[in-house]
């Protein structure tokens, strides 16, 4: 492997992590071990984590011996890949054997994973260390962090405001320099949004790309585990990881995966991106505009064609993810009535009563709200008007990008209309805060891949992230043309105020 | 972008007696309090989802699935499963062998 990756290196000094490509780096040197940069994680972690409110839970102890573990592999020349030795922290709905999974809902408190998610057995088979369990809006519902029944996470960058959500501690958890990188799930942005309002990069897979087993199920047809990294190599060397077969997941597709490092530096050439009219329009954030209109004037210095396409449906999307992602919830929520985990509610006449006073005091305001909307487009009488609609809907979104594909390598645009908002300033109007998925809910629906990588901040210091979104199984394109950007302007050595930038 | 527009102060709240009957259906109780205000929220994105009325979607097919709906097949073989004990670990109530729930029948 020939790799540059970028960021300086900050271990064992106390002031946090560099990128998992400077750190994959200075093991390889020899400059460092895993054991000192674990050290240096939980440092930071002590020293900021009180003002972010990224972790649920960490156990120190057995971070610090996979790290011994991964030290000894290396002094003997056994090192298992990219990721041996580097710390990651775990969004609290992908499941750890013997770890705590609450997917921030007080009806898991005090779960403890029997089994582990696919993802984390491979994180584990590749010597990467799982550190954390960190914050998101309960089940994954929610853009803000808000919706968790245990804290609140701030932005690193502005702690008044939300790092976004529903991977909402993956994203600050990498931005304030906690740890180098982070595993999340996207089901309607959750990977993608808060990256981009936290200044990290964030990569939702295809659909079918990465085994969904052992992840807490919200809406099964849309979600995807994905990677958070400070750099692009990171994101590659997760996907490269995590990515691939699993006869556990049904949906999780046995297509070969592609090597995602091999070609990481090497730019495309001819790259032709396809520009939507549909994302510039109302609604926008004229400052958040000119980051994405400067990034892609770079790929455009770079010898990239910048091509108008038409996304005609998207004005639907956000109203159709609306009916089939809560209808979906509805369903895969049924799991939780106080019988077989979780909590069951004292107040109870008989089984029926059991389940609906466990689920209505366990559940949080927003799970609550979705299940209802869920029951509702899937009741008799309203299933035709609403959920059917809106697959068909989903069919012609598809289409769209489709026939986008046919002009274009790669669909370029913004991920949200705003930098980040302030906490609580969304908090009473649901409508309000779906409203600030539509650019990324698209993806979900057709099962494409799209990633959110850092284009640029704001006058007042807030990030805003670029959004490229490529056909099905061509993650490999997206994370060498998001290295383009990164090499061209590179973003890692701008630090948050609360890691000392 | 043209976002639909959104829905106005004046949205139609569902109707009381629906949120009720949605509740039973989900196995949520809920609070009077809760009820009143799924209803005006529910109303109102209720009311947003109307723009998709203006989609003619004669002749599509429904996309239930981003990837091909085909069975998949493995040979029936006996494998490891998960522990009784570990099974029963997070419930609230057992007896060591099985889950343990309210009397179903009087």
């Amino acid at each position: 492997m020939t790799l540059e990756a970028g960021g300086s290196l900050k271990t064992g000094s106390g002031t946090g992590t560099s990128s998992l490509g400077s750190l994959f780096k200075a093991l390889n040197s020899g400059t460092t071990t895993s054991r000192q940069i674990v050290e240096s994680c939980l440092n930071a972690i002590d020293k900021r984590d009180g003002s972010i409110g990224a972790f649920l839970h960490i156990d120190r102890e057995r971070a610090l011996q996979a790290a011994e573990a991964s030290d000894l592999r290396r002094s003997t020349g056994e090192v298992r890949g990219p990721l041996d030795g580097l710390p990651i922290s775990i969004k609290d709905a992908i499941c750890e054997a013997g770890q705590p999974a609450t997917c921030a809902s007080r009806i898991l408190k005090g779960y403890v994973s029997p089994y582990s998610a696919t993802v984390i057995d491979r994180l584990n088979a590749a010597g990467a260390i799982p550190l954390g369990r960190v914050n998101l809006d309960e089940f994954a519902m929610g853009s803000s962090s808000e919706n968790s029944a245990y804290q609140l996470t701030h932005n690193p960058w502005d702690l008044t405001r939300t790092p976004g959500g529903s991977s909402s501690g993956s994203a600050a958890s990498v931005a304030a320099r906690m740890v180098p990188g982070s595993l999340g799930s996207d089901t309607g942005g959750s990977i993608r949004q808060p990256a981009s309002l936290c200044g990290v990069v964030g990569l939702k897979p295809t659909y079918g790309r990465v085994s969904r087993y052992g992840l807490v199920a919200f809406a099964s047809s849309l979600e995807q585990i994905g990677p958070f990294s400070l750099d692009v190599f990171g994101a590659a060397a997760l996907l490269q990881t995590i990515a691939g077969h699993d006869p556990h997941d049904s949906t999780c597709v046995n297509t070969p995966t592609e090597d995602y490092l091999q070609t990481l530096d090497t730019p495309l050439t001819d790259l032709r991106i396809g520009v939507p009219k549909e994302y510039f329009g109302e609604g926008l954030d004229p400052e958040v505009q000119k980051i994405v209109e400067e990034a892609l004037a770079v790929y455009a210095s770079r010898g990239a064609k910048l091509i108008p396409v038409e996304l005609p449906h998207s004005k639907y999307s956000v109203a159709t993810y609306y009916i089939i992602a809560p209808s979906e919830a509805s369903s895969n929520l049924a799991r939780f009535d106080g019988i077989h985990y979780g909590y069951r509610s004292p107040n109870f006449a008989d089984l029926e009563s059991l389940y609906a006073a466990s689920r209505g005091e366990g559940f949080g305001s927003e799970v609550k709200r979705r299940i209802m909307l869920g029951t509702y487009a899937l009741s008799a009488g309203y299933a035709d008007k609403y959920y059917v609609k809106a697959l068909q809907i989903r069919r012609l979104i598809r289409q769209d990008f489709d026939a986008a594909f046919q002009q274009c390598d790669v669909i370029a645009g913004p991920v949200t209309p705003t930098p980040a908002f302030k906490l609580g300033e969304l908090a009473d109007d649901p409508l309000a805060m779906y409203l600030s998925d539509i650019y990324t809910i698209a993806a979900n629906l057709a099962g494409i891949p799209a990633i959110s990588i850092p284009a640029g901040w704001t006058a007042s210091g807030l990030p805003v992230g670029l959004q490229l979104q490529g056909p099905v199984f061509t993650e490999s394109r997206l994370l060498r043309a998001a290295r383009m950007l990164e090499i061209d302007r590179p973003w890692i050595d701008r630090l948050p105020p609360v890691a000392g930038g | 972008m043209t976002q639909p527009q959104q829905a106005t102060e004046t949205s139609p709240a569902l109707p009381l007696s629906d949120v009720a009957r949605i509740a039973r259906l989900a196995r949520l109780k809920l609070t009077e309090n809760e009820l009143a205000i799924y209803a005006n929220q529910l109303g109102k994105i209720l009311e947003f989802m109307t723009v998709l009325r203006e989609v003619d979607t004669t002749g599509i097919e429904p996309m239930i699935s981003a990837v091909p709906c085909e069975n998949v097949f493995r040979d029936d073989l006996i494998v490891e499963s998960l522990p009784r004990k570990l099974a029963l670990a997070n419930a609230p109530k057992t007896d060591g062998k099985s889950f343990l729930v309210p009397n179903i029948l009087g």
